[in-house]
């Protein structure tokens, strides 16, 4: 286990940033994660180097930093964990890359993923699954799986994910530790490889919930080169000890019991529903709550998500980067051969079935349904968090602990199923944090507590009080020497 | 090819590259004199994770032009993806406007086929991104392979639609003519820059289907392609060959269309609304717009009719281009303005034509003195024509060649009155036979004696005076 | 219910050529998962706006102003075949 504060202090302490990333690299290097595509062993040695000869100043001043895949950085590979990228060199860092090296990161490496960001365990993945730490069988969560599970490993401090319905969350559930969902264009998306604009958000995945503020800190604020970026205040580090006094949290019925909570294993809601004692131990207070469209939510989002991601990859063709097969033939059955090649079985289903929501004469019927649909949920979640409904929702992050390599794999829509509770927050845009709060079987639990729109202050403070007051974050999986 | 059987709609794409930089992203446009691909970003080549902006000024001139066309705007209007695939298309989808277009339901005149006002009906005017620029390895349908430039991609483009008002080849060229005209008197665009407008053409025959005619990229290649098709579509209607719906791409060095798409491959473009742009609302800012908005040609050409007094015909011309317009009002502000309205509505026009080259070449201060130079009888007419074309044809500085240099070094000042008497005496001494035939009633034995007097004086005498004094001179004796 | 034509078509939309055995498979898992989408029928939503995005942003502008591109060759770098400055495309027709 590895914490940004505590690196931090050994720097500061005379420490040196070569020998600290150096030893991550060896510990990367004898992993049997799969965590990490590549890793930019000589661009961050260097800056170790150039850190060690003359320390810069910065919230992240030296501190190494694992990226998604998915998440562009200039002179290093990022192909999404897909054949079709492969080899793809952006000449231009994401907006949350340039920040991170402003406030003094280090970046090592880029994490494995579900293939364009499409999975929820990180086994579409053209690189092979990524294992979590806490049992080798088992997936890591997804679609930001490669983060979640280096970092719970120790193989890096701290890493952005992106979530889009709950890329983030489920991972960071499955592998024991922190993971936020900003609030729609609190983050710059410039530079994310998009699967679905409409929905989704870079993240931090940590340790703990002051290590993940500490990098939302840096990630968030406008950029002009996102149209849909807003100016925020910040502030999540200096809010974060507020306590729980005062705040009411709901409890959506929907999610408990009858309807959508039906799947939920017993554990999962025995540790939400104690997680909720503790909150109310602190002096928070609850009610139940309800999200009625709440079952309609997985339907609308794969529906938007597929017919947005049927447009956003088209544009992988093999003649401009990417995979390009032998002799070209004229260029449509040329495009169609290397796409069939390029792509994996998942993310072909989600474009041909976006495609064919987006068609004509399906239109109406799917994808503008959907984003009514979307409508109705957006405004379930504008009532309950209503300023006479509650400040904040608890719910479970994953229905269930993390499951088997090959378990789900086959059956697509027992794997869209995992996302039950996640979606949600995506298409209404609010923010979220998974932290963990207990064990099943001994594989992590992960609460999920939903915040307004940009209050994310109120969102960390509730999940740093609860944090102090439980032991889950500091367990230790077994993969971690 | 008139005719009454012939029916065209144009949709034309304008690329307002009077911008600094595309629509998008921050490339700049001025990529004419560039290598390949060096006026390109991670934006406008569709790297993955980028994301566009809209270029305010952009929207402004869409605003501009959209008034100008008459148009209603919309007040809140939103942008598209247009999904299909291309080589030139770098995401594979065209960023445009689908429902809730900039501008919807304007017109324009235009000078019909039979010489009267005509009213095309303009559908709608809507922004777009220009896709790049594809460069074939010989003809399109013959070529190994295609070479593709995205210096041009991004660019921002107006797609101007009219409704199937035109009725031939001419009037679709004129259409275009006046809309490079209003276009550039909005100083949004300039006509004479490379694939600045490209025209794809909706053309039938009464009672047949359509062909769409693509990669039009000139005024006069509209009248070739438009003509070759009509020919086309007419002999297969003859020979009983049924025109089917189908695209067209225009061949500019063979000057022939090519089928290259028919309707089984029929497009499915999958609009629906861009995620990574936000609406605009746009009400509060068109009176702004239209405040500013300048004087466009037709009411430029009634202030010409009704402030200079002069012929419609001449206002007409001067104002079918804004430089020319321009010119003309600084000139007639210092000389005689129908004389102006003349020599540069008929002459200099002519004479820039003949030569390929703009307004710009001339300088108005040479007009005004060449004008004052002939309304002095400094010079005579053709003396007049002389200078101008001196001048044009002068490759160094300008500077060196006034009107005043130019009619010292070439002789052309008007020969005075002594000069020209003491001419006519001796062209009547000469000519013995000449004035024989005269006194024996051949009025036009005259001619021949004017001439001489014209060689003698090297052209520098007026026609009409020498004419006058050597009659003068015929009937004293 | 989808079928194999459709497949065929959405694919060509699409630009992923489908093989015979995917083909059989996406028809199976596309009508089972459709089936699943088909549940927000039960919703009546004609008198409910759709939601496009969760951002209430209009007006989104940047200035006029040309910024430096990339090189040529940096343009080029990731294409894995060029000719004198193009990038370079199957034939057209």
């Amino acid at each position: 286990m590895v914490m940004i504060r505590e690196l931090q202090e050994g720097l500061f302490a005379g420490g040196s940033a070569e020998e600290m990333i150096n030893s991550l690299f060896e510990k990367i290097r004898r992993s049997r994660l799969n965590a990490y595509n590549h890793i930019a062993e000589d661009q961050a040695l260097e800056r170790a180097r150039e850190f060690d000869r003359s320390p810069w100043e910065g919230s992240l001043a030296g501190v190494p930093i694992a990226i998604k895949d998915s998440i562009s950085t200039r002179g290093i590979e990022t192909n999404c964990s897909s054949r079709i990228l492969s080899g793809y060199v952006p000449p231009y860092d994401a907006h949350v890359i340039e920040r991170l090296k402003e406030e003094g990161a280090i970046i090592i490496g880029k994490t494995n993923m579900d293939e364009f960001a499409m999975g929820t365990s990180t086994e579409t993945s053209y690189f092979g699954p990524t294992k979590n730490p806490w049992d080798l069988d088992r997936v890591p969560g997804g679609s930001s799986g490669g983060s979640a599970a280096a970092v719970a490993a120790g193989e890096a401090p701290a890493a952005l994910g992106s979530d889009t319905g709950g890329s983030i969350r489920g991972p960071a559930s499955f592998c024991g530790i922190v993971g936020i969902k900003p609030t729609y264009g609190l983050v710059s998306r410039y530079g994310l490889v998009s699967y679905a604009n409409s929905l989704e958000q870079i993240g931090p995945l940590a340790m703990d919930v002051e290590d993940a503020a500490l990098v939302m800190e840096a990630i968030s604020g406008h950029d002009p080169r996102d149209s849909t970026s807003v100016k925020s205040e910040g502030g999540y580090l200096s809010g974060l000890n507020g306590g729980v006094e005062g705040l009411t949290f709901g409890v959506p019925k929907e999610y408990f019991g009858e309807g959508v909570g039906e799947g939920v294993d017993p554990e999962v809601e025995r540790s939400v529903w104690d997680a909720i004692s503790k909150l109310e131990e602190l002096g928070a207070s609850w009610k139940m709550v309800s999200l009625p469209h709440t079952k309609y939510a997985l339907a609308a989002y794969y529906i938007i998500a597929m017919s947005e991601a049927s447009s956003n990859l088209a544009r992988f063709d093999g003649l401009r980067y990417g995979l390009r097969l032998g002799a070209d033939q004229d260029w449509h059955s040329t495009f169609s051969e290397i796409r069939a090649a390029g792509f994996g079985p998942e993310v072909k289903r989600r474009i041909l079935l976006g495609t064919y929501a987006l068609s004509a004469g399906y239109y109406g019927r799917y994808y503008l349904k959907a984003l009514k649909v979307r409508t109705l949920i957006k405004q379930d979640f504008e009532r309950a968090l209503s300023s006479g409904g509650a400040d904040l929702l608890v719910t479970p992050t994953m229905p269930f602990p993390a499951f088997k390599i090959g378990e789900r794999i086959e059956d697509p829509l027992s794997l869209y199923m995992a996302d039950v509770f996640t979606v949600p927050i995506n298409l209404a845009g609010v923010p979220a944090i998974s932290l963990p709060c207990g064990f099943a079987d001994g594989l992590p639990i992960g609460l999920q507590i939903i915040g307004r729109h940009f209050d994310e202050v109120s969102l960390l403070r509730a999940a740093k009080a609860y944090e102090d007051a439980t032991p889950y974050h500091e367990a230790v999986p077994k993969e971690v020497i | 090819m008139a005719g009454g059987d012939v029916i065209i709609g144009l949709e034309v794409h304008v690329q307002l590259n009077r911008l600094r930089s595309k629509l998008f992203c921050g490339c700049s446009t001025d990529y004419h004199a560039s290598d390949p691909n060096t006026h390109t970003c991670p934006v406008c080549l569709g790297l993955p994770g980028t994301l566009p902006v809209m270029n305010r000024r952009a929207v402004e001139y869409a605003i501009r032009v959209a008034l100008a066309l008459n148009c209603e705007i919309q007040g809140e209007t939103l942008f598209y993806r247009k999904n299909y695939y291309y080589p030139d298309l770098p995401k594979a989808f065209q960023i445009t406007q689908y429902d809730f277009p900039l501008g919807m339901g304007g017109s324009i005149l235009i000078k019909g086929e039979d010489g009267e006002e005509k009213k095309i009906r303009i559908t709608r005017v809507h922004m777009e991104e220009d896709p790049g620029r594809l460069v074939h390895a010989g003809t399109i349908d013959r070529a190994k392979y295609s070479m593709v430039d995205y210096n041009r991609c991004g660019m921002a483009l107006l797609e101007v639609v009219t409704e199937p008002d035109l009725r031939s080849p001419k009037e679709a060229r004129s259409f275009l003519d006046k809309l490079r005209n209003i276009l550039e008197y909005l100083d949004v665009f300039d006509g004479g820059l490379e694939g600045a407008m490209r025209i794809d053409s909706n053309i039938s025959l009464v009672g047949g289907e359509r062909a769409e005619v693509k990669n039009i990229s000139s005024h006069k290649g509209v009248e070739k392609a438009l003509a070759y098709e009509i020919t086309r579509q007419r002999s297969a209607r003859r020979r009983g060959v049924a025109q089917v719906q189908e695209t067209r791409h225009y061949d500019e060095l063979r000057a022939i269309t090519v089928s290259i798409r028919t309707k089984e491959e029929a497009h499915d473009y999958r609009y629906f609304p861009e995620p990574d742009l936000v609406p605009m609302r746009i009400a509060d800012w068109v009176p702004e717009v239209e405040a500013e908005l300048p004087e466009l040609p037709d009411a430029k050409r009634e202030r010409f009719v009704a402030e200079y007094g002069i012929a419609d015909d001449h206002a007409r011309s001067l104002t079918s281009e804004i430089r020319v317009a321009n010119f003309y009002e600084v000139v007639a502000k210092r000389a005689p303005s129908r004389l102006a309205a003349a020599w540069i509505a008929d002459v200099l026009k002519g004479e820039l034509n003949y030569r390929d080259i703009t307004i710009d070449k001339f300088s108005p201060d040479h007009m005004v003195e060449i004008l004052s130079m002939l309304e002095g009888g400094k010079i005579t007419e053709k003396g007049a024509v002389e200078v101008i074309r001196t001048i044009l044809d002068h490759s160094g500085d300008l500077s060196e060649v006034t009107p005043t240099r130019v009619v010292e070094a070439k002789g052309l000042a008007r020969a005075g009155n002594d000069a020209v008497k003491a001419a006519v005496r001796a062209a009547v001494e000469e000519s013995a036979q000449a004035v024989a035939d005269y006194r024996a009633g051949n009025e036009k034995a005259i001619n021949f004696i004017v001439g001489v007097v014209m060689k003698k004086t090297r052209g520098r005498a007026d026609p009409g005076e020498a004419n006058r004094l050597v009659k003068e001179t015929l009937d004293e004796i | 219910m989808i079928t194999g034509e459709d497949v065929d078509h959405i694919s060509w939309l699409a630009s992923i050529k489908v093989s015979e055995e995917e083909r059989a498979a996406f028809v199976a898992s596309f009508n089972s998962v459709l089936d699943y989408f088909h549940q927000l029928d039960e919703l009546e939503t004609d008198d409910v706006e759709p939601t496009y995005r969760v951002v209430d942003l209009t007006n989104v502008f940047r200035e006029d102003v040309a910024k430096e591109s990339l090189s040529q060759e940096e343009s080029l770098r990731n294409a894995s075949r060029m000719e004198n400055g193009y990038f370079k495309s199957p034939r057209i027709v």
